[in-house]
């Protein structure tokens, strides 16, 4: 008698759909673990670490929220080789204002979020008409042509950049405020992609002339992520330099476009919870491995390799799955 | 001056299009990515260096068997790697430019670094054109730039392997229909993509020394070409790396160096906003824009 | 009904490089009038449907709606008119659901504006109106992933997508290609019922003996070219178009 591997859901899963779910205890917490762990382990652990990890740490955060920035832009079928130019334009946009005109950072995060965001969208806004693939090159090449440019003209401090910036009160407020930026981010971008105007973006990523006979003007709607997605990750920028205290042309640098774009394919594409997790094992990993000194690149490397060709779905859709489902052998029905 | 420019442009072009060759054939004629191209070319050359300077091997001799290793490399590549995620661009993307960056760090962890790693020029001395001197090796890579180019555009117009190539990057089902085995020339033209960042890294690494940094210039030099020029067009190789060659040049001798790369960034970006599918690609143009 | 054509295509023109797939094609399309568009396969049909509804730019020519000049404007606006039309190759969202396939274009401004800006529960909509063409309540067909079904259902997706946006012009773009007899049949009643409602509707059609039995006037078109024009037993008789189709005899 031949096999097959069959996939169900769980039956708790399919009890604890829509409004049963407040039927008994078992369902509702089925559905609250899996969303109080980040919640519960970000937030009621972090302080406890040591100085040393506390940095670490909101370096991951930093990170991770570029990651959920660029699944975003995926989700819209949108892939960003550029993350580095929303970190750069918001980290000089919160530095100038800090440096030149000497504003605390408790206005310089929401202007240079906002400000970046338009900004970006603003730069990108020619490009968004292009194919996926055309896209992408042109997001690789912009922010390189920033840093070049703004080490031939010397502006923003040229190649030294912009010194001496407010930190933050304390490094508990950093802590926090980076945590509730990247729950906020995190659930709120599920929210959206869970509801129908998520619907509207996930079709245009699938097939966009479809959605264009439906009447819906995809370019608006392509802004939109766009904006939502430089908005935040201009204000990891931001954060970022306040952190420093320093905002220069490392801003732009290859690292925070590269690793965001690991973190989400470690991680799973189109979760959030993906490119999240996948920072917070990759940054500590290159912080672990950093002891072993040029060896270091070549783990990464070589970790990075082998994660992507064993589970290329990527960590959150295979725990999504597991979670949800459950499999076993079934009888081939004649 | 301006002769001077002239003749340096054509040689910057020529080193331009010699590293933006391999690279297409894999990424812009077959559709697999490899990004650990840079890295290839910097291993061909180090693998080189070790036949000739650790082992004494004859030089000649070196160089072929470097060639072949990297084409090994390259079918290996395809094998344990590409065939698992084959399809899925971004993975193979980063999957290729971990391997690369994992291939590139070991050398420089091996302390493969400075001034001793060198190969020697195939020919000595230099030639007088019109008042500049030019050295022979540089009219070698000229030569090798312009006779690569007319055989891989024969190649892949007039050769069943060339043709397979083309097909499994267009219309892969159909190709498999007609008999194409796509694994197969997926992993040859991964390992003539190798071969031919060997045969460049050979002929031009003797210009100055075999560094790691080198690696991640190759990439981004050659995707720079190959997309300006469109992906998977030799004619677009050729006006593409004439068009990065001699703005890189001038904007070195008129104006100052460090601007070059804002140039040729800048043309990257002019190109794909006006027309992206790069210059002569095969692109249909209801494709490009939506 | 009023005098003046609802839709009006006057020396519409489309060069693709050296290929002309349309040329200088004209004709009217009278409100509550059922259109049939036939010809052989690369007569321009499809492309002369791009350009009435702006997924491909004209060389020259003008398209009127309504008296409006709707020449180059984009798809969407075009849509929100009030003009919807079905793809040749489907193109469902295969990663969804059938419903939620549905939720897309009750999502557009036309339906937001029709509904008075409230529109409720898309979802129960979505599924009344698969239900109207003809996916059965009973078997939960509508759940079912797009990439599961069959081209039958398919189609009728592809046509339950384009009356969520309650157009008043409709155009199908040969949508009884590659379905049985019997789908077909099944198909046919749900444009009767689109005609009773009041909306003119434009086919493009292989299959003439359904289509004329249905269709008030038909329109052929040869090589980008308009051949005939005229009531679907006047237009079958015409020397030029059986030429077209069947070609000349050899001598």
């Amino acid at each position: 008698m031949k096999k097959r591997k069959e996939r169900i859901d769980r039956g708790i899963k399919a009890r604890s759909e829509d409004i049963f779910a407040l039927c008994s205890f078992r369902e509702m917490l089925y559905l609250l673990v899996p969303r109080a762990i980040p919640v519960l382990g970000l937030l009621g652990l972090s302080p406890f670490l040591s100085a040393y990890w506390q940095e670490i740490f909101i370096s991951t955060a930093i990170y991770a929220l570029l990651a959920i920035s660029w699944d975003m832009l995926i989700s819209c079928g949108l892939v960003s080789l550029g993350q580095s130019l929303f970190y750069g334009i918001g980290s000089y946009i919160a530095g100038a204002l800090n440096y030149y005109w000497g504003w605390p950072p408790l206005l310089t995060l929401p202007v240079a979020t906002i400000g970046g965001g338009l900004l970006c969208t603003v730069f990108l806004l020619p490009v968004l008409r292009l194919r996926g693939i055309y896209f992408a090159m042109v997001t690789l090449v912009i922010p390189l042509m920033f840093l070049r440019l703004v080490e031939a003209t010397r502006i923003l401090g040229g190649t030294e950049g912009l010194t001496g910036l407010d930190s933050f009160p304390t490094q508990l407020t950093a802590l926090y405020v980076i945590q509730l930026a990247l729950l906020a981010a995190l659930f709120g971008f599920r929210r959206i992609m869970g509801s129908d105007y998520g619907l509207v973006i996930t079709g245009i990523n699938d097939n966009d002339r479809s959605v264009m006979n439906a009447g819906i003007n995809i370019h608006w709607y392509k802004t939109q992520v766009l904006f939502l997605a430089s908005a935040v990750g201009s204000f990891a920028g931001a954060f970022g330099t306040h952190i420093d205290m320093f905002a220069g042309m490392p801003g732009f640098a290859l690292d925070y476009a590269i690793m965001p774009i690991a973190a989400a394919v470690v991680g799973g594409m189109g979760t959030f919870a993906g490119p999240m997790i996948g920072a917070f094992i990759l940054v500590p990993l290159s912080e672990i491995l950093r002891a072993l000194g040029a060896l270091r690149i070549v783990f990464y490397g070589l970790f990075l390799m082998i994660f992507i060709v064993a589970l290329p779905e990527g960590l959150f859709h295979y725990i999504q799955r597991k979670y949800h489902q459950f499999e076993r052998w079934v009888e081939v029905e004649k | 001056m301006l002769f001077g420019t002239l003749i340096y442009g054509l040689i910057n072009s020529s080193i331009l299009a010699l590293l933006a060759m391999g690279f297409n054939i894999t990424f812009g004629i077959s559709g697999v990515a490899n990004f650990a191209y840079g890295a290839i070319y910097i291993f061909a050359g180090f693998l080189a260096w070790i036949f000739l300077n650790s082992l004494g091997i004859n030089y000649l001799l070196s160089v072929v068997i470097s060639i072949f290793c990297s084409m090994v490399v390259g079918i290996l590549m395809y094998q344990l790697i590409i065939l698992r995620i084959r399809g899925l661009i971004m993975s193979e993307v980063l999957a290729t430019f971990g391997l690369g960056l994992a291939i590139m760090e070991l050398f420089r962890y091996f302390d493969f670094v400075g001034f001793r790693y060198t190969l020697p020029v195939f020919f000595d001395g230099s030639i007088s054109l019109g008042g500049v001197y030019v050295d022979y090796q540089r009219l070698f890579i000229v030569l090798i730039a312009l006779g690569l180019t007319l055989f891989l555009y024969l190649f892949t117009h007039h050769t069943k392997i060339g043709l397979s190539f083309r097909a499994i990057a267009q219309e892969e089902r159909t190709a498999l229909t007609l008999g194409i085995n796509s694994d197969l020339y997926g992993a040859l033209s991964m390992a003539f993509g190798a071969g031919l960042a060997a045969v460049a890294a050979i002929v031009i690494l003797p210009l100055g020394t075999i560094a790691v940094e080198g690696g991640y210039e190759v990439l981004i030099n050659a995707l720079a070409v190959c997309i300006v020029g469109g992906l998977g067009s030799t004619v677009g190789i050729l006006i593409a790396s004439l068009l990065i060659g001699y703005a890189q040049t001038f904007t070195a001798n008129y104006l100052e160096p460090h601007w070059m790369i804002l140039v040729s960034l800048i043309a990257i970006a002019a190109v794909l906003i006006i027309k992206p599918s790069g210059l002569f690609s095969h692109q249909k143009e209801l494709e490009e824009r939506i | 009904m009023s005098s003046s054509p609802m839709l009006q295509v006057n020396n519409l023109s489309k060069y693709f490089g050296g290929v002309k797939a349309v040329s200088s094609v004209s004709f009217d399309i009278a409100e509550g009038e059922l259109l049939g568009v036939i010809g052989p396969n690369g007569s321009g049909k499809t492309t002369v449907v791009n350009l009435i509804t702006g997924f491909v730019k004209s060389n020259s020519g003008k398209i009127l709606y309504r008296g409006q000049n709707i020449t180059g404007w984009a798809p969407y606006k075009i849509i929100n008119l009030g003009i919807a039309r079905t793809f040749q190759m489907v193109r469902p969202f295969y990663q969804l659901p059938a419903f939620k396939n549905m939720v897309i274009p009750l999502y557009s401004p036309r339906v937001k504006k029709l509904a008075g800006g409230k529109y409720g529960d898309r979802d129960a909509v979505a599924l009344d109106l698969l239900e109207e063409v003809g996916f059965e309540r009973d078997s939960f067909v509508s759940y079912k992933v797009a990439s599961a079904l069959p081209q039958g259902y398919l189609k009728r997706l592809e046509l339950a997508k384009s009356i969520a946006l309650r157009p008043d012009l409709l155009i199908l773009d040969e949508l009884f290609s590659g379905l049985s007899l019997a789908e077909v049949a099944s198909i046919v009643p749900i444009i009767e019922k689109l005609r009773f409602q009041g909306k003119t509707i434009l086919m493009i059609e292989h299959r003439l003996k359904e289509l004329f039995r249905i269709a008030d006037r038909v329109i052929v078109l040869n090589f980008g070219e308009k051949i005939a024009d005229g009531l679907p037993k006047e237009v079958i008789e015409s020397e030029e178009v059986k030429k077209a189709y069947l070609g000349i005899e050899e001598d």
